[in-house]
C-alpha cells in the first residue's frame, strides 16, 4: 500500500519528506499519474502538495516575477497572461486544458524533461530556483538545477517552492515544434529574449539536448549584428543566429522525430523568433 | 448470477430510453434529424461504457503479453504468480479446454501463446485476481523463459522467408486480369507509394464482464461490433455449445473495425469458468495498442496508360499489404484493395495483383474504409500523375474517366446501381473555397498551431482533390443476413408499444435511431423500444461494419415490420370475418372497407404480435482465377477537396477545409450521416499527418496518445458536406452505408493538397514533418 502525506504548510511537507525518504511528490500528477498508469513508478509513498497553499503565491515587481511552485500553467494563461509573456506562449502549448488545469510550474522543473515547456524560458530568462528542505531554503540557477535527462539537483529532502523570474525590458519568444497543432510533446523549441537594457540576446533549447540549452556563441553574434537603437539587424544574420543555435544542438533520433530534422528545426525557429522579437520592439 | 445485477453497461440503449418516448407526440420518420438517445449521456459523462461494467464480488483479470516480437517459449513458470495473496487463477496455452486458435476468417491465432510468440504484445497468459493491482503484480510474477528469434518484419521478404506459422507466410494472392493485358496507352505514368500503419483509436479501451452461469455456460458482456461470431469463437475455445454462451452488448465507445476480432472475449471467459467468479477487464490505453488489430500498411506499384486525350486504357498494379502475425480479416481486406485499385474510373485494360503477408508485425485486420483507403493514395496521386503529363484539370480528368451506371468495374462486374461519381465531384468542386489566411488571424490556426511557430511569410496554401470507391457490406458471395424480432403490443394506455429486437452492436453508426424511424415509417408507431441486444435473445445481425447495418438490419427490421402489419391485418380479417383485402391500416387504427366497421390496435394485440424476419441481401459470387465476378454488392461514391497551409521550413500542416460531396443514396438520417461525415474526415486527415504506429524491429515505440498522435479541434478542417443522394436500387429505402468514405479520400485529398501547395513528390503517408522540411526541393 502506497503511504500519502497530506501537508498543508511547507514545513509539514518538509517534515513529510524526511520521514519518508523516496517518497513523491504530487502536484498536478500530470507527469507522476502517467508513469503509474505505464506502471514505469511505484513509490512507497507520496506527499500530496494540493492542500500547501503557500506554494500557490504569486508576486509582480518591476524587477521579478515570483511564482510558487503551485502555480499551474492555466494560471499562466489566465490571470498572469503576458507578465512574462514567452512563458504565457509555453504554458499555452502544453497539453489540454485539463492538463493545464492540474500541471505546475514546480512539477515542470522538477520531472525536468527534456521537453518541458517551461524550461527553454526559465533558462532564456536566467531563472532561480527556491528549494526548501530540513536545513533550510537556498536557491539554484535553473541551469544548476536541471543537471541530466529527468535528472535534478534537488535532494531527496527538499521541494521546490518557488522560481523567481527575472524582468526584462524587451520582447520575448517562444516558439514549439510539434507534429500536432495542439497537446503534442515537443520534438523542438526555443526561447529568445531580447534585454535591451543590457543589449543582450538570450535563447535557449529545448528537446534538442538532455537539458536546457543555452547557445552562447549564437546569442553573441545576434546581440553583434543587431543596431540596438533601431532595433534591426540584416536577414542574413538572422539566418546565421539560427544556424549556429542549431550547431549548438545535441538532438537525438527517436519515435518522435530524426536528429536531422531537430537540428533543422532549431535553426528554423529561433530565426522566426528573433525576427518576432525585433518586429515586437521595432 | 442473475443478469439483473449487473448494473452498468448492459446496454448502450436501456429499455425506454431507446427512443421515441412518451413526450414525442409524432412518431419519428425515415428522413428525420432524430437525435441519438445517447449523445447526451455521452456528452456529459453519464453512459455507461463496457469499462463501467460492475458486479459485487467480481474478479480482475489481467493479460501477460510478449515483449518479443518472435520467440520460441521454452517454459513458462506460474507458480510465483499463484504464491501471491489474492490470485485466483493464471491460465496459459494449456489451459484452453477446446480450440486453442481463434480467428475471424481460420481459428489461425493462439488463443494464448504456446511453444512460440509471433508479435510485440501477444498474449501469453491470462491472470484473476481480488484487486487489479494484485492482477498487475500476478502478471509481473509469471516467469516466461524466451529464447529471441530474428523477427520477420519486411513484408516484401516475407515470401521467401521460411514460414513463421505451420499455415505459411502468404495469407492471398488476389490477380485481376481484365480485358487485354497487352494494351498500352501513349501517356504513361507510373509510381511507388506508401501507407503507414493506423490505428482505430476508439476512445474506449476494451473491456468486458463475464459471469459464470448455473448451467456451466457463462454470460458475456463485452463491447463488440459482432456479438453472434464472438460467441461462435469463445465457444468453439471453451468446447461449450454456442446456446451455453451468451454474449450481451456493453455500451461501446468506439470500433471503427478494431472491435471486430476477439480480443478479452475468451480470456474473460476462461478465468470466469476456472474461478467460478465473475471476472472483469478493462485494457489500460497502451494494452489497447496490443490489444487489437490495426489497419495494413501498403507498399504499392502503379503505371497507368492512357490516350493523349485523357482516357485510361490501362491500369497495372501491385499492391502489398502487411498482414502482420495472423490471418484477421486479411483476406477481405485484399480483395478490397485490389478490386478497387483503380478507384472509381472506367478502365477497360486491368493488370492487378494483390498481395497480403505473414510478418512478425502486429496483426492486421479491419478498419474504416478496409483497403480502399490504402489504394485511393495511389489511384488518385496517379490521375493528378497523369493529369500533368497530359496538361489538363485533375478535376476534369476525373469527370471525364468517372464510372457510369451500366460501366464494369475491372471485375467485369457491371454496375447496375447508383452511381453518381459526376455528381460528388461536381458537388465538391463547387463548394466555395475558403478565404484566403489571414494575416492578422490568430497564430495558432495557422501550421504548428498553439506552438506558435509560424509567420503569414512561412505559409503556403494548396489545394487537392480526389475521389473513392468502396463496396458496402461483405463480398465474395458470403451470406452477411440480419434478424429482427419485432413484438408490438398495447401499452398502459391501449397505446400501441413497438420492442425491437436486433444483435445489431451500437458502435456509433446510429441504429439507435434508425430502429425507431424505420418502426415509425412503416407502422406510425410512436414508442419504439430498443432492446438491449444479445445472442440468446435473436439470431446474427452480422457485424456493424462494411458500412453495412443500415442496410441488412435496416432490411430486417423493415420485413419486420411489413410482417407485424401483416398479422394485424390478419387479426381483423378473423374477428370480421372478411377477407384480408377489405381491411385497411392506418396507425393505431383498422377499417373494414366494406362496413366500415373499425377496431383499434390494442384490440387485436392480446396476445402481442411477435415476429422474427431474417434479411439477406442479393448474393454476391467468389471471384474466378482472373478476379473476375460479381463479386461486391453495391459502391458508394465520395469526392473530396482538401484545402491545406504548409510550413515549408518546418513541414507542419494545417488543413484548413475539406469540402465533400458523398453519395449516401437516401440519407435515413441526415444529421449523423453529417456526424459520419465530420468523423470519417477526421480519421482521413490523421493517416494524411499525423497517425501511425511506429515500429522498431516489430516492436510498437508508440503504444499511447502521448505519441500516437490523433487529430486535436486545432487539427481538424472546417467540413462543408454535400449529400448527394440518387437512391439505390434494391436497398431498403435506397439508403447505401455513410460510414467508410469520408474516410477515404478525405486523406489523399490533404497530401494532393500537400504537394501542391510544397511541390514534392510526397509519397507516403503520414507526411511527417521531415518529409518536407528536409526534402530535396529538386525532387
Amino acid at each position: 500500500m502506497v503511504r500519502i502525506a497530506r501537508p498543508v504548510t511547507v514545513d509539514e511537507a518538509v517534515e513529510a519528506l524526511s520521514e519518508e525518504p523516496g517518497a513523491q511528490l504530487l502536484a498536478g500528477g500530470t507527469d507522476f499519474c502517467v508513469e503509474v498508469n505505464f506502471g514505469h513508478r511505484r513509490p512507497p509513498a507520496v506527499v500530496a502538495l494540493r492542500r500547501v497553499d503557500e506554494l500557490t503565491h504569486r508576486e509582480v515587481t518591476d524587477e521579478v516575477v515570483t511564482l510558487g511552485a503551485g502555480v499551474t500553467y492555466s494560471d499562466l494563461v489566465g490571470p498572469l497572461s503576458g507578465v512574462v509573456p514567452a512563458l504565457t506562449a509555453a504554458a499555452r502549448s502544453v497539453g489540454s486544458p485539463q492538463i493545464r488545469n492540474a500541471g505546475t510550474i514546480g512539477g515542470n522543473l522538477a520531472t525536468a524533461s527534456p521537453a518541458g515547456d517551461t524550461l527553454p524560458v526559465l533558462a532564456a530568462l536566467g531563472a532561480r530556483v527556491g528549494l526548501r528542505g530540513p536545513g533550510g531554503e537556498r536557491t539554484v540557477a535553473l541551469e544548476d538545477l536541471v543537471t541530466g535527462v529527468k535528472r535534478t539537483s534537488i535532494r531527496p529532502d527538499e521541494l521546490i517552492v518557488e522560481v523567481a523570474v527575472p524582468r526584462v525590458r524587451g520582447s520575448q519568444q517562444f516558439v514549439k515544434v510539434g507534429t500536432r497543432n495542439a497537446m503534442v510533446i515537443a520534438i523542438a523549441s526555443a526561447a529568445v529574449v531580447l534585454d535591451r537594457d543590457r543589449r543582450e540576446v538570450r535563447c535557449a533549447l529545448g528537446s534538442v539536448a538532455p537539458v536546457p540549452l543555452r547557445v552562447p556563441l549564437a546569442e553573441a553574434s545576434m546581440a553583434d549584428a543587431i543596431d540596438w537603437e533601431r532595433m534591426a539587424a540584416p536577414a542574413a544574420a538572422l539566418t546565421s543566429f539560427g544556424e549556429i543555435a542549431a550547431e549548438a544542438a545535441a538532438p537525438i533520433s527517436d519515435h518522435r522525430s530524426t536528429a536531422a530534422y531537430r537540428r533543422r528545426a532549431v535553426a528554423v525557429i529561433c530565426e522566426r523568433a528573433m525576427r518576432r522579437c525585433l518586429r515586437d520592439a521595432g | 448470477m442473475a443478469r439483473d445485477n449487473v448494473v452498468a453497461g448492459a446496454t448502450s440503449a436501456p429499455p425506454g430510453e431507446a427512443t421515441g418516448t412518451a413526450t414525442a407526440t409524432v412518431a419519428p420518420r425515415v428522413g428525420d434529424d432524430a437525435p441519438r438517445p445517447d449523445g447526451i449521456p455521452k456528452a456529459t459523462g453519464r453512459f455507461a461504457f463496457s469499462s463501467d461494467l460492475w458486479i459485487d464480488g467480481m474478479l480482475w483479470g489481467r493479460t501477460l503479453r510478449s515483449p518479443h516480437p518472435a520467440a520460441r517459449v521454452r517454459s513458462i513458470d506460474v507458480a510465483p504468480a499463484l504464491a501471491l495473496p489474492g490470485v485466483w487463477a493464471v491460465l496459459t496455452a494449456a489451459d484452453v479446454p477446446g480450440r486453442p486458435t481463434f480467428g475471424l476468417e481460420v481459428p489461425d491465432q493462439p488463443v494464448l501463446a504456446g511453444d512460440v510468440v509471433r508479435y510485440h504484445g501477444e498474449p501469453v497468459a491470462a491472470v484473476a485476481a481480488d484487486h487489479p493491482e494484485t492482477a498487475r503484480a500476478a502478471a509481473e510474477a509469471v516467469i516466461v523463459d524466451y529464447e529471441p528469434l530474428t523477427p520477420l518484419v519486411d513484408p516484401a521478404a516475407a515470401l521467401g522467408s521460411p514460414p513463421i506459422h505451420p499455415d505459411g507466410n502468404l495469407f492471398r494472392h488476389l490477380p485481376i486480369r481484365h480485358g487485354d493485358p497487352g494494351a498500352t496507352g501513349t501517356v504513361v505514368v507510373e509510381g511507388e507509394y506508401e501507407v503507414g500503419m493506423q490505428d482505430q483509436a476508439f476512445l474506449g479501451p476494451e473491456s468486458g464482464l463475464a459471469v459464470p452461469a448455473d448451467d456451466g455456460g457463462v454470460d458475456l458482456y463485452v463491447a463488440t461490433q459482432w456479438l453472434h461470431v464472438d460467441r461462435d469463437q469463445v465457444a468453439a475455445s471453451l468446447g461449450l455449445p454456442v446456446e451455453r454462451v451468451r454474449l450481451h452488448l456493453a455500451g461501446v465507445g468506439g470500433a471503427f473495425g478494431g472491435r471486430e476480432d476477439v480480443s478479452l472475449q475468451i480470456h474473460l471467459c476462461l478465468l470466469a469458468l476456472r474461478t467460478g467468479r465473475p471476472v472483469k477487464m478493462v485494457y489500460s490505453r497502451d494494452e489497447s495498442f496490443f490489444g487489437h488489430v490495426h489497419r495494413h500498411p501498403a507498399r504499392m506499384w502503379y503505371r497507368h496508360h492512357a490516350t493523349a486525350e485523357g482516357d485510361l486504357v490501362k491500369i497495372e498494379a501491385r499492391i502489398l499489404l502487411d498482414g502482420g502475425a495472423y490471418l484477421s480479416s486479411s483476406n477481405a481486406v485484399i480483395s478490397n484493395a485490389a478490386c478497387f485499385a483503380p478507384g472509381p474510373y472506367r478502365v477497360p485494360n486491368a493488370v492487378i495483383d494483390g498481395y497480403v503477408v505473414r510478418t512478425n508485425n502486429p496483426p492486421c485486420g479491419a478498419m474504416r474504409g478496409f483497403g480502399s483507403v490504402q489504394v485511393c493514395y495511389g489511384h488518385e496521386a496517379q490521375m493528378d500523375k497523369l493529369a500533368a503529363a497530359i496538361g489538363v484539370d485533375p478535376v476534369a480528368l476525373r469527370a471525364r474517366n468517372a464510372l457510369h451506371r451500366g460501366d464494369r468495374l475491372v471485375t467485369g462486374q457491371v454496375l447496375t446501381g447508383a452511381v453518381p461519381v459526376r455528381e460528388v465531384i461536381r458537388a465538391a468542386a463547387a463548394r466555395p473555397l475558403p478565404a484566403p489566411a489571414d494575416p492578422d488571424g490568430p497564430v495558432i490556426a495557422r501550421p504548428g498551431g498553439a506552438g506558435l511557430t509560424a509567420d503569414p511569410e512561412d505559409i503556403t496554401r494548396g489545394v487537392g482533390f480526389a475521389l473513392s470507391i468502396k463496396n458496402v457490406a461483405y463480398s465474395e458471395g458470403y451470406d452477411d443476413y440480419a434478424t429482427a424480432r419485432l413484438r408490438l403490443e398495447a401499452g398502459a394506455g391501449g397505446e400501441p408499444v413497438a420492442t425491437v429486437v436486433v444483435a445489431t452492436a451500437e458502435v456509433g453508426q446510429g441504429f439507435v435511431t434508425l430502429a425507431g424511424q424505420i418502426v415509425g415509417e412503416e407502422l406510425g408507431v410512436e414508442r419504439v423500444v430498443l432492446a438491449p441486444a444479445g445472442t440468446a435473445e435473436v439470431g446474427s445481425a452480422g457485424s456493424s461494419s462494411a458500412s453495412r447495418q443500415t442496410w441488412v438490419s435496416g432490411g430486417a427490421l423493415q420485413l419486420a415490420c411489413a410482417a407485424v402489419r401483416a398479422e394485424l391485418v390478419s387479426r381483423a380479417a378473423s374477428k370480421w370475418a372478411c377477407p384480408t383485402d377489405a381491411v385497411e391500416v392506418s396507425p393505431g387504427a383498422l377499417r373494414r372497407s366494406d362496413t366500415l366497421e373499425r377496431a383499434g390496435w390494442a384490440e387485436l394485440l392480446h396476445p402481442p404480435i411477435e415476429v422474427e424476419e431474417v434479411y439477406h441481401h442479393r448474393p454476391t459470387r467468389a471471384l474466378d482465377a482472373d478476379g473476375q465476378g460479381d463479386a461486391h454488392l453495391a459502391m458508394m461514391f465520395a469526392a473530396h477537396r482538401a484545402v491545406v497551409d504548409v510550413d515549408r521550413g518546418l513541414g507542419l500542416v494545417r488543413v484548413v477545409q475539406v469540402a465533400t460531396g458523398q453519395d449516401v443514396g437516401r440519407a435515413l438520417n441526415p444529421l449523423q450521416v453529417t456526424g459520419q461525415i465530420e468523423g470519417g474526415i477526421a480519421q482521413g486527415v490523421g493517416l494524411a499527418v499525423m497517425e501511425e504506429i511506429v515500429l522498431d524491429t516489430g516492436r510498437v515505440r508508440n503504444p499511447s496518445f502521448t505519441d500516437y498522435l490523433i487529430p486535436t479541434t486545432l487539427d481538424m478542417p472546417v467540413v462543408d458536406a454535400v449529400l448527394v443522394q440518387e437512391p439505390e436500387p434494391g436497398a431498403p429505402y435506397g439508403a447505401k452505408g455513410v460510414g467508410e468514405p469520408p474516410a477515404i479520400s478525405s486523406g489523399p485529398a490533404v497530401l494532393a493538397a500537400i504537394r501542391d501547395a510544397t511541390g514534392l513528390p510526397l509519397s507516403r503517408v503520414p507526411v511527417r514533418p521531415a518529409d518536407i522540411a528536409l526534402a530535396d526541393p529538386s525532387g
